[in-house]
């Protein structure tokens, strides 16, 4: 994959906003912490990260960093190393929604190309890439589990599935005008159960 | 047997060894040498490299040896041809992104991956896709990166986090995207930030000084000591030619283990900057050229008629020492003065030495830091109470509210926090105690009953007992303990150096001591013994050179009073002369008794007088005083710390380039005063 995905940088940036945890994350992190044993509470630091990539528009940005390792006392590049380890912390802005689309062999096989293809002429933007009206932003990623089901694509935290050309075309337009889509299956399989 | 060892195997050879062991280390005592580059004794163990494979009978997988704990029974084997292929396969591995520019690589000629190569590696590269290349990181003035050198052995990143206590550096992203970093490429903050250099196996991590400068086998390698705070770290200073190259630390494990501060690693281009290089005097004002004979000549004629005063500076040598007192002893008594600071002391050595042996303090479960900051004053010292904080120690501070790389519970500002409710209570629960009283306060302290009481408070809470004594006290000059010990000292222990009647004294000779330009000697005719321009010499009527601690040997008594060799690395520059050949020459012509003739007579003639002195690299040993005062009482006194700018805190320094960058892109960032939690 290339150094540019924005899951995959080790390029952090400053957002240039102070970030402070909302009422309703706090509550959270208080419930998060307690799980782990005292004196271990910088375990906590992987959901934190997903909190705060949600509450700063799906990505991490330097603040981020600096509150979570205030919360959880610990030293700011120990936060860093997790954040940049994993390829699911955005360490750049993204656009509104985030296209993740599977490229791993039984997406491939069953026609991903196309899909990538359709995705990056609708939403006229590169792989890696933010469209101009920053709706979207378009990445490859490998196996997102749902192999049964491809070729696939993640948007945000849906998974749309069972894809080809049109219906992929139809939910970026839907996105476009703002209507809603139908999550999981376009062919209207329940879950993977047999075509 | 014991119940701690084992019996195991190595290549067929049976040995017993501690159970606690790692397969590693029982090969090492085989004597089997196991090639590495992560794993380092002084590090917590990672695992990483595998470079150590090795065979483990009944084992499927060769096993990296440096992370498998022994098991009774255990046959090892290092020298087979399954070992062989395997390291042979991590070498192939390890080389496929490593470029091979050893040529124009710093660390070639004694670099651990070209050695190991030799070993391990294949004569041509079987890898035909790109190589990967990373951007070098900013780490500050001080370490040089050229990043696509990096293995990953993330030594580097356990050492700022384990030994220097700063967690700044990480290794970001995985994989092939892995990258060695500061947090935001900031500079490390540490004052032992230069040991990555050496701890790096390879050329990412070089000194900047150092870069392009020579190769390691054109040195020629002189042993010495660190005289730029009172450890007394054993260095070794690698020249060439009539100049130094670089300083590297050597390994003591009594001492500094294997680790040096940055300002004793990287001021050595001080040495060379602002030299008195010629006798100078002073006409009209100002200091215009002479030459000996004609500075003796004014000088000896001065000493006809005028009382003097010697100052001792803080990096005298014991042999100069003792000359200066056997030469001022024809002018009666109490005219030498090492402790130009104020420091107050007692009689005995236990009241002006750090009493704890260093590799002791790591053993204490509470210490009480009273008017002292380790950290910039004896950046040794402070790695060694960092080591009893992460075995669980409490530290108090007392003094000024500092700010150190580990957590101190703050009790206030005057001696008299010591009777603070919290830390009586710890005293009494803990088993181990220790006390840190810093020249902050000793330099402070007016009354000797003040002084006293300390001791007694000592020994009511059993820092002092019969067996060990942990009440200590720390200067951060090097010469300090030893002038101490040969009473270069006037008596009055307490008094201020500053009360110095200005009438009993004419004549001022400073042996390397800046304070011969306090107001008090404005009326005397002034003396400058030393290597660098600066206040001190400015000031006085005659300025005579002097060889530096690298231009002549020497001896120093570390804080723990712990005699140790300074050698003579090269000449000294310019017309400068040894201070006691100088003395020599003066008694010869005012008729004075000076009988030795070389520098080696000089030393045995002080050892004779001091044969303590005399065992190298041994603990002076004292009997304990205890409970001296029957009442404690604390006088009430404002903190004042010697050091303020560990990067600049004497002449040489000052005059360095190199600390000069340090205190611009480390002291003066201020993004960089916000430290990690």
């Amino acid at each position: 994959m290339s150094g540019n995905h924005p899951g995959l940088s080790n390029n952090f940036s400053r957002s240039g906003e102070k970030f402070s945890w909302s009422k309703d994350n706090l509550r959270s992190i208080k419930n998060i912490i307690s799980k782990y044993p005292k004196g271990r509470e910088q375990s906590a630091v992987m959901p934190l990260l997903y909190l705060a990539q949600e509450q700063n528009n799906n990505w991490i940005s330097i603040e981020c960093i600096e509150t979570i390792a205030e919360t959880l006392n610990m030293p700011k590049i120990r936060v860093t190393e997790v954040a940049s380890f994993y390829s699911m912390y955005n360490t750049r802005p993204v656009g509104e929604n985030l296209v993740q689309i599977c490229r791993t062999s039984p997406c491939w096989l069953r026609g991903s190309n196309k899909i990538t293809k359709t995705i990056c002429k609708e939403t006229k933007c590169e792989i890696n890439d933010t469209s101009d009206d920053n709706k979207f932003t378009v990445v490859e990623v490998e196996c997102l589990g749902a192999c049964s089901n491809g070729p696939m694509i993640q948007i945000n935290n849906d998974f749309f599935e069972d894809l080809d050309e049109e219906s992929t075309k139809k939910i970026i337009d839907n996105i476009k005008e703002g209507k809603p889509n139908v999550i999981g299956s376009q062919k209207g399989r329940r879950s993977s159960e047999n075509a | 047997m014991s119940d701690d060892l084992i019996n195991i195997k190595v290549n067929q050879k049976e040995i017993q060894v501690d159970k606690n062991l790692t397969v590693m280390q029982a090969c090492e005592i085989a004597g089997e040498e196991i090639p590495r580059f992560c794993y380092h004794d002084k590090l917590s163990i990672a695992g990483n490299c595998r470079m150590c494979l090795v065979e483990i009978e009944k084992a499927p997988k060769l096993v990296s040896s440096c992370t498998m704990p022994l098991m009774e029974g255990m046959s090892i084997i290092t020298n087979s041809e399954k070992v062989n292929a395997g390291r042979k396969g991590v070498m192939e591995f390890l080389l496929i992104n490593h470029p091979l520019d050893c040529p124009i690589c710093d660390q070639g000629g004694e670099c651990d991956l070209q050695d190991q190569a030799m070993y391990y590696g294949f004569d041509k590269s079987r890898y035909k896709e790109n190589k990967r290349a990373v951007d070098n990181k900013n780490m500050g003035p001080l370490v040089n990166t050229i990043m696509t050198r990096c293995i990953h052995c993330t030594r580097c990143v356990r050492f700022a986090t384990e030994v220097a206590g700063v967690p700044e550096l990480g290794m970001l992203g995985r994989g092939e995207n892995a990258e060695i970093t500061t947090y935001l490429e900031q500079s490390i903050t540490s004052e032992l930030s230069g040991n990555v250099i050496d701890l790096c196996p390879v050329g990412a991590l070089t000194s900047k000084p150092y870069q392009f400068k020579a190769r390691p086998w054109e040195l020629k390698r002189t042993d010495s000591i660190d005289i730029f705070d009172s450890v007394g770290s054993n260095i070794r200073v690698d020249s060439r030619a009539e100049e130094i190259l670089r300083v590297t630390p050597r390994t003591n494990e009594y001492i500094n283990e294997e680790w040096i501060s940055d300002k004793v690693r990287f001021n050595y281009d001080g040495y060379y900057q602002q030299r008195i290089d010629t006798p100078y005097i002073k006409e009209n004002q100002k200091l215009s050229i002479s030459n000996w004979e004609e500075s003796l000549k004014v000088l000896k004629d001065k000493l006809k008629t005028l009382k003097p005063l010697a100052l001792i500076g803080e990096h005298v040598d014991l042999e100069t020492g003792y000359a200066i007192k056997k030469f001022m002893s024809n002018y009666g008594k109490d005219n030498v003065e090492c402790r130009t600071d104020n420091h107050a002391i007692l009689e005995s050595l236990d009241s002006y030495r750090f009493n704890t042996p260093l590799n002791d303090i790591e053993n204490s479960d509470l210490i009480i830091l009273l008017g002292t900051n380790p950290k910039i004053e004896t950046p040794i010292i402070n790695h060694k109470i960092f080591k009893a904080y992460n075995n669980d120690a409490k530290v108090f501070n007392i003094g000024e509210n500092i700010s150190l790389n580990y957590k101190t519970e703050y009790l206030g500002e005057s001696l008299s926090s010591l009777n603070n409710e919290n830390l009586i209570k710890a005293l009494k629960k803990s088993t181990n105690p220790l006390i840190i009283i810093g020249s902050a306060f000793l330099n402070k302290i007016k009354n000797i009953k003040t002084l006293k009481s300390i001791f007694s408070y000592a020994d009511k809470y059993k820092v002092i007992t019969k067996e060990k004594n942990n009440l200590n006290f720390l200067n951060p000059y090097a010469s300090r303990v030893g002038q101490l010990i040969i009473g270069n000292t006037t008596n009055n222990l307490c008094e201020p150096f500053s009360n110095l009647k200005k009438d009993n004294f004419e004549l001022v000779l400073s042996f390397g001591s800046e304070h011969i330009a306090n107001e008090q000697f404005n009326n005397c005719f002034k003396v400058y013994f030393g290597h660098h321009g600066d206040d001190g010499a400015m000031g006085s009527d005659i300025v005579l050179p002097t060889p530096l601690y690298t231009e002549k040997n020497g001896t120093f008594v570390n804080i723990e009073g712990r005699p140790q060799e300074a050698k003579k690395c090269h000449n000294p520059i310019g017309s400068a002369k040894e201070e006691w050949s100088i003395l020599k020459k003066l008694s010869d012509e005012l008729s004075f008794d000076f009988t030795p003739n070389t520098f080696d007579q000089l030393r045995s003639e002080l050892f004779d007088k001091y044969p303590i002195l005399s065992d190298y690299h041994e603990i002076i040993a004292v009997e304990n005083s205890t409970s001296i005062t029957p009442d404690i009482e604390f006088e009430d006194c404002k903190a004042e710390y010697p050091v303020s700018n560990f990067y600049m805190s004497d002449v040489i320094s000052k005059n360095s380039v190199t600390m000069a960058k340090c205190v611009e892109e480390i002291i003066s960032t201020p993004s960089l005063l916000e430290k990690s939690a």
